[in-house]
């Protein structure tokens, strides 16, 4: 092995370890964090790691701080940015059940986001909460939202608007779930 | 013919009214093309010409802003209706309520790309705690009370007790009564009248000095060895010796008279801008 590859090989290891391991109470890794441990080439080692992990089904994940996707960003954009693994595909309704989740609690994630998606990101909390009670128990609605919001998939500001967080930023595709919504035959 | 002041109200009314909607629009996230712009300006021009009081031209100020934020609001909404992720909100409320729970999940799971994380513990992480908890002391060991250190009584003359300034080098008594010889020699020597001012009396070489003579003068003062007068207007204060020392306790109303002694005041005393 050449010195150049084994050097890349030995940057892989390092930042598979930081981003798979929860190093903070958020998951993932900052970009100046990968920079200081991996050197400035630390996107084309994560770029090297993505290609391994396609055959897993996995990916690395950019998460901007900004709330839209970047085509190209800048170094500076990359090093404020939080880099984590997800799953490259999708799961079934039943492996869902394995991490953890309720099929209620997921549909009504998934109301939730698609109608701040759709109110240009941005909705009153109890337009979401009447929006679920059509669907889930009263007493569960409140608990529900709290607890998205407590996951990072929803954060609320005073006046009780609800906006999608960094979670939902990192995991959901929010064009192909409204597209799915949409194409989907009732 | 409509009077001038039913006028104004008429005008303050629509502009209130004007505000109530553009908020109503910025805090309810209604569509901001419920307002009309064109006509909120319209009215807003026609009455600006009868405003004369400054309540009245900040009432048409903050009309103005909340339609130029109704503005930007529209602006938004129509590069987001340009966008990809533009939906109807009211089409994909009408979908969402129809599809059942099983389908709501399955769609989102087309979209959904859960964070992977690991929570585990590595060997390292368990060896290092290892060691931690060998070289940790037990409890009863680390918060043994430590036994107060024996000294051995001995005696100590006036003049270490005076070195370690528990002591004054003369009884305060004392002290006091050839402080008050030296304000009465002060006083002849350089004083006026019988008195002598403030800063002319309290006033020494250093700072330090300085401050330990204001603080003999106050109880030069409380104890009746010498008295105060104050002229606020001329910021001028004197200090008289007594005597003999006054009682005053009962004669006369006693008052506090706080005198600050900033280094400013004595600098500028060493200078001889000060009396």
């Amino acid at each position: 092995m050449s010195k150049r590859k084994a050097n890349y090989a030995a940057k892989v290891k390092r930042a598979t370890h930081m981003l798979f391991y929860k190093r903070h109470k958020k998951p993932g890794v900052k970009g100046w964090e990968l920079r200081k441990a991996l050197g400035s080439d630390y996107p084309k080692v994560l770029k090297v790691l993505d290609d391994y992990l396609k055959d897993l089904d996995l990916k690395v994940q950019t998460v901007f701080e900004e709330e839209r996707q970047i085509e190209k960003p800048n170094l500076e954009q990359l090093d404020k940015a939080r880099f984590l693994i997800t799953l490259r595909g999708e799961l079934t309704p039943k492996e869902a059940k394995m991490v953890g989740w309720r099929i209620d609690d997921l549909a009504g994630l998934s109301i939730a986001i698609s109608h701040i998606i759709s109110n240009k990101g941005m909705a009153p909390r109890k337009e979401v909460e009447e929006l679920l009670r059509e669907k889930l128990p009263n007493w569960k609605v409140g608990l529900n939202i709290d607890r998205y919001i407590r996951y990072g998939y929803l954060t609320q500001d005073e006046g009780e608007q609800l906006y999608l967080d960094w979670r939902t930023r990192a995991e959901v595709d929010q064009k192909a779930l409204i597209d799915s919504l949409l194409r989907t035959e009732t | 013919m409509q009077s001038k002041r039913e006028r104004e109200k008429q005008g303050r009314e629509k502009l209130t009214r004007i505000i109530e909607t553009c908020k109503s629009v910025e805090e309810r996230s209604l569509d901001p093309f419920l307002v009309d712009i064109d006509e909120s300006i319209n009215t807003a021009k026609e009455f600006l010409p009868e405003w004369k009081i400054p309540e009245d031209l900040c009432l048409d100020a903050e009309t103005i802003h909340r339609l130029a934020s109704v503005i930007k609001l529209q602006s938004e909404w129509v590069k987001h209706r340009s966008t990809s992720l533009y939906t109807d909100p009211f089409l994909l409320q009408e979908k969402l309520m129809r599809l059942d729970k099983e389908r709501i999940v399955e769609t989102f799971m087309m979209a959904w790309h859960p964070i992977i994380e690991f929570e585990q513990i590595s060997l390292h992480s368990i060896m290092e705690a290892l060691q931690y908890w060998l070289n940790l002391l037990p409890l009863n060991e680390r918060w043994k009370e430590q036994p107060p250190q024996e000294v051995a009584a001995g005696h100590a003359t006036r003049e270490e007790l005076v070195k370690e300034r528990i002591l004054r080098e003369q009884m305060f008594s004392e002290e006091l009564t050839s402080f008050w010889q030296q304000l009465k020699e002060r006083v002849t020597a350089k004083g006026k009248d019988g008195k002598i001012t403030y800063w002319g009396f309290v006033g020494a070489e250093t700072y330090g000095e300085t401050v330990d003579r204001a603080f003999l003068t106050s109880f030069l003062v409380t104890y009746g060895y010498a008295t105060l007068e104050v002229y606020p207007l001329e910021e001028e204060i004197f200090i008289k010796p007594n005597e003999e020392p006054e009682v005053k306790i009962g004669k006369k109303q006693l008052v506090s008279m706080p005198i600050p002694i900033p280094v400013e005041d004595w600098q500028r005393w060493k200078r001889g801008e000060l009396n």
